[in-house]
């Protein structure tokens, strides 16, 4: 037993290990994957497949549900709702926590721990509680000044974004402050302005961690339900609220409602799968040192 | 400390080094520069505070003002007319002998319920399959890719699949235990009556494990091969390794994960409402949607807020708690 522990390298695990993981790792994407297999099979479904008893297998394959769940709810429009919504709240998101995590990381500045704590705690808050008020006050808003906040995509954009920006900020600061300073001061000496070094050089450097931000700040917009539930009327209503639309008729199309589930999650899905890496990346270097 | 550095060196190095503007007064131009300098900061985090300020803090103290005014759907247009109860709208959540109390406490009691089992199994899932997937094997890379999909998947299309999953009589659950392993007498309801605090249990978990996973991969990368190295050396085995380096090694990021996990799981909302709808079973009544179902279905607001202030004041308690007892933990383990 002794010799052989000594001779192995902890990159090599025992045999039992190496069994059990098999075991539990099979397990595992089995529960993972039984949902999406569902909702895979059922969008290509006929109707009665999924009226029916379950069945595993379809009794015919058919693209009908994809074309359907366009005309039984005004899906594109939604999604196109979604789609302006959460690109505009993850631009804005980003940019603005550069900015502040920059001012974090680089400088040190009266009432930076203030901030930092007052942000991060806003994260606590439920939902619920500020739901009510901004209600309120985005109706008061638009009453008094005539911005419509309370209904338009602009509010939306506007809450969705200071939903991100917390984890987005406290995030980048650990990801700029693996940026070495020396960068930022060579390029103060060549004579950029304090922002163009952030610009030209600290951007540049933290591309993994910006990138890591944007995907979480994308996909708290694009699947947000509360607020879009309260703060949309018929032309705003975004894919969270209107996905509803197909079960509240007298049938519940299910492999429509599968169908345009798949078509709503294989964007997000797609881009986090694709760029996970980056969000590991900026993880290791940010958020979890 | 280099920050200190940075802030007070660069600026003169890059006067002096600067030939494009060269004829300005030395002390006068330190000073402007000083002047930016220090403003800088703060219009770099303008921005920021302004839109946290408008969304949540702004918000949450008219949310403590209105739960003390008697806001229905009367006032709704002009609140600030409303009248003042005082602690009226507090008196009404909390008297457990009357029904609206009573209700809350029952709401409380589940999301107690709910929150701690869903956290236990969400951050041992993750932590679990994370240190099985420490080490390079085959299929890693897809198998890591293939777990995060519940995580990114938006929470209606996830939460959707299971209602139609949970369906009595066109659903997979009830298909599997019922028809196909004969494990119930006849099919059940999940989605209504006690089961549907299992089934909403079920479909958080699902949910919400890659997010403790994603996390706790993370916080490995940051342990130095070394130790591995060095224990394997003196003969510890991998059980051994596992408890003496890798989970110290994560502590610091567990005391966040937990944390973080406990407070989103506190506060959820998507997950109840696509699954049950505005109408949440009573084996299932989430505190959020409870106070939703409270503000919006029968319009009384001000009891409401009274139930949001409430719930924040319990999760600021607990949270401080829970910060000082596990700092004080790692104090202590260090020594």
């Amino acid at each position: 037993m002794s010799s052989s522990s000594l001779s192995r390298s902890p990159m090599a695990p025992p045999r039992s290990f190496i069994w059990s993981r098999r075991i539990f790792l099979t397990l595992l994407a089995g529960f993972v994957l039984v949902p999406v297999y569902v909702m895979l099979s059922s969008s290509l479904k006929p109707l009665s497949d999924v009226t029916g008893k379950f069945r595993w297998l379809p009794s015919g394959l058919t693209i009908r549900p994809y074309i359907d769940i366009w005309s039984t709810v005004p899906l594109a429009k939604y999604f196109m709702n979604s789609l302006i919504v959460s690109v505009a709240a993850t631009l804005c998101s980003v940019v603005i926590a550069v900015f502040a995590a920059y001012a974090v990381s680089r400088y040190e500045f009266r009432g930076k721990r203030v901030f930092t704590v007052t942000v991060l705690s806003t994260q606590m808050f439920p939902g619920i509680l500020f739901l009510l008020p901004l209600f309120l006050l985005y109706v008061n808003i638009g009453n008094a000044t005539g911005i419509a906040l309370f209904g338009s995509r602009g509010g939306l954009i506007l809450t969705y974004l200071t939903f991100s920006l917390p984890f987005s900020i406290w995030m980048l600061i650990g990801y700029f402050d693996s940026v070495p300073r020396d960068l930022d001061e060579a390029a103060l000496v060549d004579g950029c302005g304090p922002l163009g070094a952030l610009l030209r050089v600290v951007v540049p450097a933290a591309i993994p961690g910006i990138v890591a931000v944007a995907v979480y700040a994308f996909m708290t917009a694009w699947g947000e339900v509360l607020f879009a539930s309260v703060m949309t009327n018929d032309a705003t209503r975004t894919l969270a609220v209107g996905l509803q639309g197909y079960s509240t008729l007298n049938d519940v199309y299910w492999n429509q409602i599968m169908a345009a589930s798949l078509v709503v999650s294989v964007p997000v899905v797609a881009g986090f799968l694709l760029l996970q890496r980056y969000l590991v990346a900026g993880l290791t270097a940010g958020a979890v040192k | 400390m280099s920050a200190t550095v940075t802030s007070t060196v660069t600026p003169e190095a890059a006067v002096r080094k600067n030939p494009s503007d060269p004829a300005a007064p030395g002390p006068r131009r330190r000073r402007g520069e000083r002047i930016r300098r220090i403003g800088l900061p703060y219009l770099l985090l303008l921005p920021a505070l302004i839109l946290e300020l408008l969304v949540h803090l702004v918000p949450m103290v008219i949310g403590i003002v209105m739960s003390f005014k008697e806001l229905t759907q009367f006032y709704i247009r002009d609140w600030g007319t409303a009248p003042w109860t005082g602690f009226g709208n507090y008196k009404v959540s909390v008297d457990f002998s009357a029904p609206v109390g009573k209700a809350l406490l029952h709401s409380f009691f589940v999301t107690v319920g709910f929150t701690l089992l869903s956290v236990a199994f969400c951050w041992l899932l993750g932590t679990v399959t994370a240190i099985y997937m420490q080490d390079n094997f085959r299929g890693r890379g897809f198998l890591r890719a293939l777990f995060l999909i519940p995580y990114a998947l938006p929470v209606y299309a996830a939460v959707i699949t299971w209602v139609f999953m949970f369906q009595h009589d066109n659903g997979l659950v009830n298909h599997v235990l019922h028809d196909q392993l004969h494990i119930t007498s006849k099919p059940s309801f999940w989605l209504i009556g006690d089961n549907s605090f299992y089934a909403l249990l079920i479909v958080h978990v699902w949910k919400g494990w890659p997010f403790a996973f994603l996390i706790v991969m993370a916080g490995l990368q940051n342990i130095p091969k070394e130790l591995y190295e060095a224990a394997s050396i003196d003969g510890a085995g991998m059980l051994q390794q596992i408890r003496r380096i890798t989970l110290p090694s994560l502590r610091p990021v567990n005391q966040v994960l937990v944390l973080v996990l406990f407070l989103w799981t506190f506060n959820d909302f998507n997950t109840p409402y696509v699954l049950f709808g505005r109408a949440a079973p009573e084996a299932a009544d989430l505190i959020s949607v409870h106070i939703y179902q409270a503000s919006f279905v029968t319009w009384n607001f001000g009891t409401g807020s009274a139930m949001s202030v409430l719930l924040l004041l319990f999760l600021l308690v607990v949270t401080g708690v829970y910060l000082v007892l596990t700092s004080r933990g790692r104090r202590s383990a260090d020594v």
